[in-house]
């Protein structure tokens, strides 16, 4: 009988060897006799154990892992195309507690199917959301997102449903849905997994927003450092187009939608979704002043729906399920579930999805298992470049939009970045302020030219020069570029910073004395 | 035909497959970098003649994105991934390794032409810091150890 055997083609695993892995499988399954089928599935997001191989069992799939080349051979002696004993063998894979811990609803099908296979993705739940929609009047469809309370997963985490209503409330010959898959940053890789995992849910979910509002365009702004996801994507649409979910008359509704994959080109503004628009328009990514909004002047001067791959790839198991099914998960005015990342100095570095309430203390060590180094874990970045860094005081945080704001901190796109005992703050807040600077589209002054004089004041911080006028004069600096910035990259860059000042002051040489001062 | 030839035919053909798509500039500008490796400047004036636009805005395109070059890449280019994630498992370390072993700055290519080094912020591998991608290539838990036995299988292969 052919087994079937799983190693992932999400980018990380195959960053880890997966492909020279799956070579070996055939290679050696081919000298032994053995029929097998070989299925390239996204990750289930451990990366500690990548590349994870997985075999098909009457009793479930049981997962081997880290599994290098060398090891290929021992499998097969031990028999692990029949989930036999070896050093690596970790049991069902849906048992190990990572795992089995999460709740997922976006990533329920990841690692589990094959990505680029309609029929897989068909037959484990997928396009019911789209079905139920073209039932469905588009004030209904965009109701039933409202009434989900899914917020924007991209970090400004502004309801969706509202978005929608404006667009399609917005009356106009042409609109446009775009998807943001401009994932810039540092500690963030749920869009890709999205993308390379299970990509028909985007599709799906664009779809469906298309639907909802009238528009009959989609594009997904990539970034170009995702050479995996570009292909997987474009085969994803292609098989969509060839069954009808995609193009004219979709599924026989009268309801069109085209979709097409755009580039970026290594600029991180353009995940702003105006600066996003320029690009995609043809310009330099200059960031656009608002109003108007997006929603009602956007791509070309249309009514234009921007939202990110996590809050497009939820929306077809809310219109699955019923966005009663999804509101019930989370907490306050976050609901849902948010895909957390963990990455940095983490043992057990990957992708948890969970509702939103469980603390970044609980994330960092009942699921990160405390720092790779086995070093004390002394700050942790959450929300990217732009979000603030919590000391161990702010770890029993909850994972909720408001907590995080109510201590001046940021749970943006779910990024968890660790570091342990050996990270110098003021390196990094100059880090923060450098950054800003090669990014910075140079449209506002604070931004182009704070930047430049902010890694000028830290570089004169960090050679303790004058630090009784340097320390006023950053904070100065930053208080100009939060309150005077265009758009969040100006506007949030105090937030590493001050954040590394107010929480590690003895980094930048500042005795105790001196802050009270 | 010769080598210069073909290039400008193939340029000119990407040009008139892409120019009539809505906002074909960055389209046309991968498609020229994926042919060439870079945007050579002789390009920049069918490009804005096709689009109807200034080759000054053109030109402000090319330079305002990090990802698009206007001189030839080396046969390889590294791009290492300079990000927090990265810097918080000895990015920096790596990347003071990575100058040293090839010679070389970011934004450099190596004298017998073989690597360039560019800079990237963040790769999306960050569960598997520090990260690096060479052609379409990524690479994970980039130690010294490692990134010397990718450079020397390569060294050998040009």
């Amino acid at each position: 009988m052919t087994v079937t055997i799983y190693v992932p083609c999400d980018s990380s695993a195959v960053s880890l060897g997966a492909d020279r892995v799956a070579k070996a499988i055939l290679q050696e399954a081919n000298t032994r006799g053995i029929a097998i089928e070989l299925i390239r599935n996204g990750s289930r997001g451990m990366y500690w154990l990548e590349p994870l191989v997985e075999v098909a069992t009457s009793a479930g799939r049981i997962a081997y892992g880290p599994v290098q080349p060398v090891d290929v051979a021992s499998l097969f002696d031990a028999d692990f195309t029949q989930g036999g004993a070896h050093a690596l063998c970790l049991g069902l894979t849906e048992d190990i507690d990572y795992f089995k811990k999460q709740q997922r609803l976006t990533f329920a099908r990841i690692g589990k199917t094959d990505p680029v296979s309609l029929t897989d993705y068909i037959s484990n739940e997928g396009y019911r959301g789209l079905k139920n929609a073209l039932a469905m009047t588009q004030a209904d469809i965009v109701k039933e997102v409202t009434d989900s309370g899914l917020r924007g997963r991209g970090g400004a985490a502004f309801p969706t449903g509202i978005k929608w209503n404006t667009v399609l409330n917005t009356a106009s010959l042409q609109k446009y849905i775009i998807c943001n898959a401009d994932e810039g940053d540092s500690g963030t890789f749920s869009d890709r997994m999205v993308m390379e995992g299970d990509p028909f849910v985007l599709i799906e979910g664009m779809t469906i927003a298309g639907v909802a509002v009238d528009a009959t365009q989609g594009y997904i702004y990539l970034r170009v450092e995702y050479p995996h996801a570009f292909k997987i994507l474009n085969a994803a649409i292609a098989s969509a187009y060839e069954a009808g979910y995609l193009g004219a008359n979709i599924q026989g509704s009268g309801k069109c939608f085209d979709l097409e994959v755009r580039l970026g080109a290594g600029a991180y503004v353009c995940g702003e979704e105006t600066s996003l628009m320029e690009s995609l328009e043809g310009k330099r990514g200059l960031v656009r002043f608002k109003p108007p909004l997006p929603a009602i002047s956007g791509l070309f001067g249309q009514p234009t729906v921007v939202n990110n791959v996590i809050s497009l790839a939820s929306v077809p198991v809310i219109l699955d399920k019923g966005g009663d099914y999804y509101r019930d998960f989370g907490m306050g005015r976050s609901r849902g579930t948010l895909p957390l990342q963990l990455a940095g100095n983490i043992k057990h570095p990957g992708l948890v999805e969970l509702a939103f309430g469980l603390t970044l203390r609980e994330l960092l060590y009942d699921f990160g298992g405390g720092s790779a180094s086995g070093r004390p874990i002394r700050a942790v970045q959450v929300g990217g470049p732009l979000g603030a860094y919590l000391p161990e005081s702010q770890f029993d945080t909850p994972l909720d939009y408001e907590a995080f704001a109510a201590n001046w901190t940021v749970l943006g796109h779910g990024g968890v970045v660790v570091f342990d005992d050996t990270v110098d703050m003021a390196v990094m807040a100059r880090y923060s302020m450098e950054f800003c600077k090669i990014e910075s589209c140079g449209k506002c002054t604070p931004c182009r030219i704070g930047s430049t004089r902010g890694v000028e004041v830290m570089n004169e911080i960090i050679n303790g020069e004058n630090l009784g006028k340097n320390i006023p004069l950053l904070r100065d600096l930053c208080d100009t570029l939060l309150n005077g910035s265009l758009c969040a990259l100006g506007g949030m860059t105090p937030y590493p910073v001050l954040s590394a000042i107010n929480h590690f002051p003895e980094d930048f040489g500042i005795t105790t004395d001196a802050t009270a001062a | 035909m010769t080598e210069s030839g073909t290039k400008q035919a193939n340029v000119q053909e990407i040009i008139a497959t892409l120019k009539d798509k809505p906002g074909a500039l960055l389209p046309i500008l991968h498609g020229i970098q994926d042919e060439l490796g870079y945007i050579p400047a002789e390009t920049v004036p069918d490009i804005a003649a096709a689009l109807n636009l200034s080759r000054a805005e053109v030109h402000g395109v090319i330079s305002f994105y990090h990802y698009f070059r206007d001189t030839p890449p080396g046969r390889q280019t590294v791009h290492l991934c300079l990000a927090e994630s990265c810097q918080a498992m000895g990015g920096k370390q790596l990347e003071m390794h990575v100058k040293n072993r090839l010679g070389i700055g970011f934004h450099e290519t190596t004298a017998d032409g073989n690597f360039s080094l560019e800079p990237v912020y963040c790769l999306g591998n960050c569960a598997c810091s520090p990260a690096m991608q060479i052609g379409k290539d990524i690479y994970g838990r980039v130690s010294t150890d490692s990134f010397d036995s990718v450079i020397n299988e390569m060294e050998k292969s040009v």
